[in-house]
């Protein structure tokens, strides 16, 4: 089993493999994804009973706390993928991190506006500069962007892949730091209320479309990423064999 | 209806947040099949990225 397992992995690894497979499987996870943030924003918006402090305004919940989870669980995926293209050489390492990149942009964008909008009502103001908890998700935002910036700087593709991979490893560090900013620091933003798994300090109806939109961006980022890496590996393989015999350029 | 649509007077800041992820949503599915889609032709036309799409190669049949 074990065995299967790893020759499984390998064979993923294998670009013509991978690009049929991330065909086959991609429009699964669409379709799932999307179910699930459909059934979670109805049970957000219609189902969920108002807060009894925030009223209405709480329901920008399921739209700010899934972003913002994807925002730093994007930015994992793209470090750990540039670290072991970094260490292994594995081209579709490098492959997977690159296209991870404008996916975590920009859902870290969306967190810092959703929580924005939320943070007017509730907190009287848009923005606080002193808030731990923002200014770190707002340097992750600048991380995505440096991160491209600088592939874009390179010509050749491997010393971009070399180069990036460093800083996306280096810049890991601040995600534990948005994770705890708000039990280290003081700040505006709320503790977290749905991590503490052995007891949620929310109620099932309000927690269960919450875990929905959770999972249904979880599965959407697994289809946005297999879709974003079918065009990257053609790209990085637009010489082999049998890119030229998909493409029609050789018999 | 106008009172789920008021949300609880939350509207102008409930409605665009949903709005904006609706468009990121939806971005996010759209672009990476565009880009998929044109980079099979540019291959098929035998250009790539570090060639300009304005000027496709001209096939001479002998």
């Amino acid at each position: 089993m074990w065995r299967l397992l790893v020759r499984w992995f390998h064979q993923l690894a294998s670009p013509p493999y991978f690009y049929r497979f991330a065909g086959r499987v991609a429009p699964w996870f669409g379709v799932v994804g999307g179910l699930l943030i459909v059934a979670g924003a109805y049970g957000g918006l219609a189902l969920a009973p108002a807060d009894y402090q925030q009223g209405d305004g709480f329901r920008i919940i399921y739209v700010h706390v899934p972003s913002a989870y994807l925002s730093m669980m994007a930015y994992v995926v793209m470090a750990s993928a540039a670290f072991v293209g970094f260490v292994w050489r594995i081209k579709l390492a490098h492959a997977v991190a690159v296209s991870a990149a404008p996916i975590g942009a920009s859902f870290t964008f969306l967190a810092l506006v959703t929580g924005m909008l939320w943070g007017k009502p509730m907190w009287g103001t848009y923005w606080q500069w002193a808030d731990a908890r923002l200014v770190s998700e707002l340097v992750l935002l600048f991380l995505y962007f440096g991160y491209m910036a600088l592939r874009a700087a390179f010509e050749e593709r491997d010393k971009a892949d070399r180069a990036s991979a460093l800083l996306a490893v280096v810049g890991v560090v601040n995600v534990p730091i948005i994770h705890y900013s708000v039990i280290w620091w003081s700040t505006l933003h709320q503790g977290p209320s749905i991590s503490k798994l052995d007891a949620p300090s929310i109620d099932a109806s309000m927690l269960v479309p919450l875990l929905l939109m959770i999972f249904g961006h979880t599965f959407l980022f697994v289809y946005v990423l297999f879709e974003r890496l079918k065009g990257e590996v053609l790209l990085r393989e637009r010489q082999a064999r049998w890119v030229r015999k998909l493409v029609g350029t050789t018999a | 209806m106008s009172e789920f649509l008021s949300m609880g007077g939350y509207a102008a800041f409930v409605w665009p947040a949903y709005g904006l992820t609706l468009i990121v949503l939806v971005a996010n599915v759209l672009l990476p099949r565009r880009r998929h889609r044109r980079i099979l032709k540019q291959l098929r036309v035998g250009t790539d990225e570090f060639q300009s799409v304005s000027q496709p190669t001209v096939r001479h049949v002998p």
